[in-house]
């Protein structure tokens, strides 16, 4: 049987299953395999907090989406083309996301009378007409599976389990993915339990013979590789590329990571990540609470090592008071808070954006800290190089605002040179500093960048102590005098505010547009992709996105005033907006929704569009 | 390595190159402690000390917390980071474990390391870290005035306890066996030198080091330790122990001697009512905590009987040694990272 080939421009992919059903896994395998085909892609996983919440529950769903194209893509798409639905909850949960006309693929195993009360169906929805509107494909994934893998020497339970590796095999058949990989890396995975790798395997294959001999699915679609820069590319997530970046950080600063940090989600694989690299003299210390993290971090920085601490809201939360020591002390320290979902331990698998305002005043007395905030997987790994060359150049605690979306989400990035990357080494002061030829002012400033002298233990003739009190300026003994703390607050100020940062860059291709959407970290891409739709359909807009948001590019305002409107989507109620009315009396219009998930492109097309239209 | 530095905790900072006395290690800050004030004495004590050890002042480094003693590093000229509020530990932590050529000591108090800080503290014991801890127990929080302490008596009555105190105190000595620190001490403020013969063995320990220095707040809470002091009632209370010798104390018709009592415990006796050989020797490098944890309550009910000295000094590898050795087994394993080829590993694809 010869069968149909469709060509597709792009697709959008949604695996759902139970918290037990691998469907990250089946994800990341699937975004592996496309990633090698050479499409652009992006992703956004979606799971519960909890690891097992009850079977078949709605709660207990989890999901892996995939958008992957011919030509650059910037979200992970708003609507699913394709469902896998591993049960009734999967289906339910996911049914509001699809456009008419999507395809179904429902494991009818799952779907069992108490399946089906679990979650509120009173009549099996495969069986009624109620799906019409969407192709379903209805197969018993699972028989299917532990039928293609009888004679193998593993339990039944473990057979049901390789029905996510039939699933993918599956959909690599439908969309002409390379499998070799995924066949590699399940006997890899498995190489201490060579019986179910086998399995595995056997169950992946089995499901890609099964798309191509079964008549079932009578087309396949192909999605030829996107044209991208020329270079070379890996799939990357932003918590790897943020723990790359802080690597690379190391390296070119010359100086050894130390990372204090306690568990937390969505932060602790950046953790994870750094501690397998040791031969890079990294140092991570999993210390006994957040505030134990962030102390160590700082007093390996006051022993001249690059000092970071990870973490999510709670945590930063927590570390407050570490982090004013660090302003009071102007010693360089990574921050990096990957934002989630608030107040309190709110939704810790979701996405938020709502902690600019804690980054920025999130501490006793006047404490001003650098924030810079990353805009895309990848740029985690070029957001964490800048955080660590503010924090060296200028000996200040820098805040890195990541999101659960930017952590977990992965798109292909071009590895750059490592001679592309900058060289942010600083010299330890090693001579006294005083008029007299002999002694050491700890806060003699550099009159350009009025970042004070480091010198670090070990060093002979600098003797020194620092601490949270007040000090005097120049020779940082303890001082109560009056004018001295009014003018080292106002000093401290105007170091932060003297970071040089690069200017606003704005896209606005005709230099007509009288509408600007502005953005910062995580929202560039659906921001950007709504741009585009916009322009298709001869919408006038401009775009701006900050990834410095304090300092701010000494051109914002006069960029933002260039417009007749400012439009700023975020996901919180307006906290960047609050910071720029502040500060330059403008009028932005904000565009918020705080549902833990990232904006779509066509939701922010049309606020755009409204705005154009609203003059 | 990791065994060959037992029992020498400076052995990796370097030894300085002349002879050093007391005033090298004076800063030139005037002490602002309160006249009379127990802390003097600890200052005087260590600044006396320090040069026996001949290290390089330049990598010693003195860390502390918040409170009347956390001032202690601004008096030391030396490195010093006067740091946050029970954070000493987690701060000293980072430092120790990222450059084993220093020489660490953190100054805290009672409030300090058992009420804000306990977490950090009880966690640094058990890490062991290369760390010496002084911990000036004065039983009264002195610097926000007069507030009773996690250290103070059942019933004390302060601004904030006008009818008696309600919680009870924690033993220090006892919280640290607790959680296994390989080093315990107690000594007193006045005795220097028995403060400095406890300093001398803390030093040499690698790894955490505990030591608890009984210190009279003559503002708030004055004459807390006299009994220990007095010469009519210092030798009926206080217990010297030395690691291989009788636990015997008090003289004449008073002397006691400690043994075995059942169900794990040690009890006093008087000396004229045991043999020699039912008399308890210490052994401070018995692994097993318990009998350590034993002695450390022989003031309970308070302060009837006070053991001084070392508890407890058992060599276990130091945590930043253990951390030093993985990433050297990294390197010897799969050699020096290379950034280039990191950024380059996993599925890579070339676009022409």
């Amino acid at each position: 049987m010869t069968k149909q080939v469709q060509q597709l421009d792009r697709v959008i992919i949604r695996f759902a299953g139970d918290s037990g059903d691998g469907m990250q896994l089946t994800g990341d395998r699937f975004t592996a395999e496309t990633a090698k085909f050479g499409n652009d892609l992006s992703t956004l996983p979606n799971f519960p907090a909890e690891i097992r919440a009850p079977a078949g529950t709605l709660p207990g769903v989890s999901s892996f989406q995939l958008h992957f194209a011919d030509h650059d893509i910037l979200t992970p798409g708003d609507a699913p083309n394709v469902l896998v639905a591993m049960n009734p909850a999967a289906l339910k949960a996911n049914l509001g996301d699809l456009p008419r006309g999507a395809d179904i693929i429902a494991n009818t195993d799952e779907f069992t009378k108490r399946n089906l009360q679990k979650v509120g169906y009173a009549a099996n929805p495969l069986e009624d007409d109620s799906l019409a509107e969407w192709r379903v494909h209805s197969l018993p994934l699972t028989s299917l599976t532990v039928k293609a893998l009888e004679g193998f020497e593993i339990s039944k339970k473990d057979a049901e389990r390789a029905k996510n590796m039939f699933a993918l095999g599956l959909l690599s058949w439908l969309y002409h993915r390379p499998t070799e990989a995924t066949i590699k890396f399940l006997e890899a995975k498995f190489a201490k339990k060579p019986d179910i790798a086998k399995a595995n395997v056997a169950a992946f294959q089995a499901g890609w013979n099964y798309g191509e001999t079964t008549e079932s699915f009578s087309v396949s679609y192909e999605i030829k590789p996107a044209t991208l820069a020329p270079g070379v590319y890996r799939n990357i997530s932003g918590n790897q590329a943020l723990a790359y970046g802080l690597i690379a950080a190391s390296v070119q600063s010359g100086l050894p990571l130390f990372l204090g940090s306690y568990p937390i989600t969505p932060a602790s694989d950046i953790l994870h990540e750094l501690s397998k690299h040791k031969r890079f003299g990294i140092r991570t210390f999993q210390a006994e609470d957040e505030i134990a993290g962030v102390g160590a971090a700082l007093g390996a920085a006051f022993g001249g090592a690059l000092g970071v601490t990870t973490t999510s809201g709670p945590g930063v939360a927590l570390k407050a008071e570490t982090v004013g020591l660090a302003v009071a002390t102007e010693l360089p320290l990574i921050v990096v808070d990957v934002q989630r979902a608030g107040p309190s331990t709110g939704m810790p698998t979701k996405t938020e954006q709502t902690d600019l305002l804690m980054a920025m005043f999130g501490r006793n007395g006047e404490s001003p800290v650098p924030v810079v905030a990353p805009s895309t997987p990848s740029d985690c790994f070029d957001a964490a190089i800048e955080a660590a060359r503010i924090a060296l150049k200028y000996r200040t605690p820098v805040m890195l605002l990541s999101d659960g979306y930017l952590a977990n989400g992965s798109e292909p990035w071009r590895v750059p040179e490592v001679s592309e990357l900058p060289d942010i080494s600083i010299e330890f002061t090693t001579e006294p500093n005083g008029e007299d030829g002999t002694t050491y002012l700890p806060f003699k400033r550099d009159p350009e960048t009025l970042a004070r002298p480091w010198a670090v233990p070990g060093t002979p003739g600098l003797e020194h102590r620092i601490g949270g009190i007040e000090k005097a300026d120049g020779s940082g003994n303890i001082s109560y005098d009056p004018n001295n703390h009014d003018h080292m607050v106002r000093l401290r100020q105007a170091k932060i505010d003297g970071i040089d940062v690069p200017p606003l860059e704005v896209d606005d291709p005709d230099g007509d547009a009288r509408v600007l959407v502005l953005g910062w970290g995580s929202t560039y891409g659906p921001i950007a992709a709504a741009v585009r739709r916009v322009r298709r359909e001869g919408g006038k807009v401009a775009q701006a996105h900050l990834r410095h948001l304090n300092p701010l590019p000494a051109n914002t305002g006069d960029v933002l005033r260039a417009y007749d409107k400012v439009l700023l989507p975020e996901i919180n109620l307006g906290q960047l907006a609050l910071l720029l009315r502040a500060r330059f009396l403008i009028d932005v219009i904000s565009y918020n929704r705080v549902r833990g998930l990232p904006f779509k492109a066509e939701e922010l097309a049309g606020v755009i569009q409204d705005v154009i239209n609203s003059d | 390595m990791t065994e060959s530095l037992n029992g020498k905790g400076l052995a990796l900072v370097p030894k300085a190159d002349g002879k050093q006395t007391l005033k090298d290690f004076k800063s030139d800050q005037e002490v602002r402690w309160c006249p009379g004030c127990g802390d003097y004495a600890i200052l005087a004590a260590v600044q006396s000390f320090l040069p026996e050890l001949g290290l390089r002042r330049e990598n010693i480094v003195f860390v502390s917390g918040i409170g009347c003693s956390s001032r202690f590093p601004y008096y030391m000229n030396t490195y010093g980071f006067h740091s946050i509020h029970g954070r000493a530990p987690a701060i000293a932590t980072g430092l120790a474990a990222s450059r084993p050529d220093l020489s660490v000591w953190v100054i805290t108090g009672d409030g300090d390391a058992l009420s804000i800080g306990g977490n950090h503290l009880i966690h640094a014991l058990r890490r062991n870290v290369n760390l010496n801890i002084l911990l000036f127990n004065n039983r009264i929080y002195g610097l926000t005035k007069g507030q009773y302490s996690p250290t103070s008596e059942v019933g004390k009555i302060t601004k904030s306890t006008p009818m008696g105190s309600l919680d009870k105190p924690f033993n220090p000595i006892s919280l640290a066996i607790g959680a296994e620190a390989g080093f315990v001490a107690r000594t007193i403020d006045s005795d220097r030198k028995h403060l400095q013969s406890v300093l001398r063995e803390a030093a040499a320990h690698r790894g955490t080091s505990l030591v608890e220095i009984y210190q009279n707040c003559n503002i708030f809470n004055d004459g807390a330790f006299d009994s220990l002091k007095a010469p009519e009632t210092r030798d009926e209370i206080t217990i010297r122990l030395e690691h291989g010798q009788p636990i015997v104390f008090g003289t004449g018709d008073n002397a006691k001697a400690v043994r075995l009592a059942p169900y794990g415990g040690v009890e006093v006796v008087n000396r004229s009512e045991v043999a020699e050989s039912e008399i308890l020797v210490h052994d401070a490098h018995r692994p097993d905590p318990s009998l350590a944890f034993a002695l450390s309550r022989l003031d309970e009910p308070a302060f009837q009987h006070v053991p001084i000295g070392i508890f407890r000094s058992v060599d276990r590898p130091a945590y930043d040694t253990l951390m030093n050795e993985q990433l050297e087994q990294s390197v010897a394993d799969k050699g020096k990272g290379q950034l280039a080829d990191l950024l380059l590993g996993g599925d890579t694809w070339r676009i022409n």
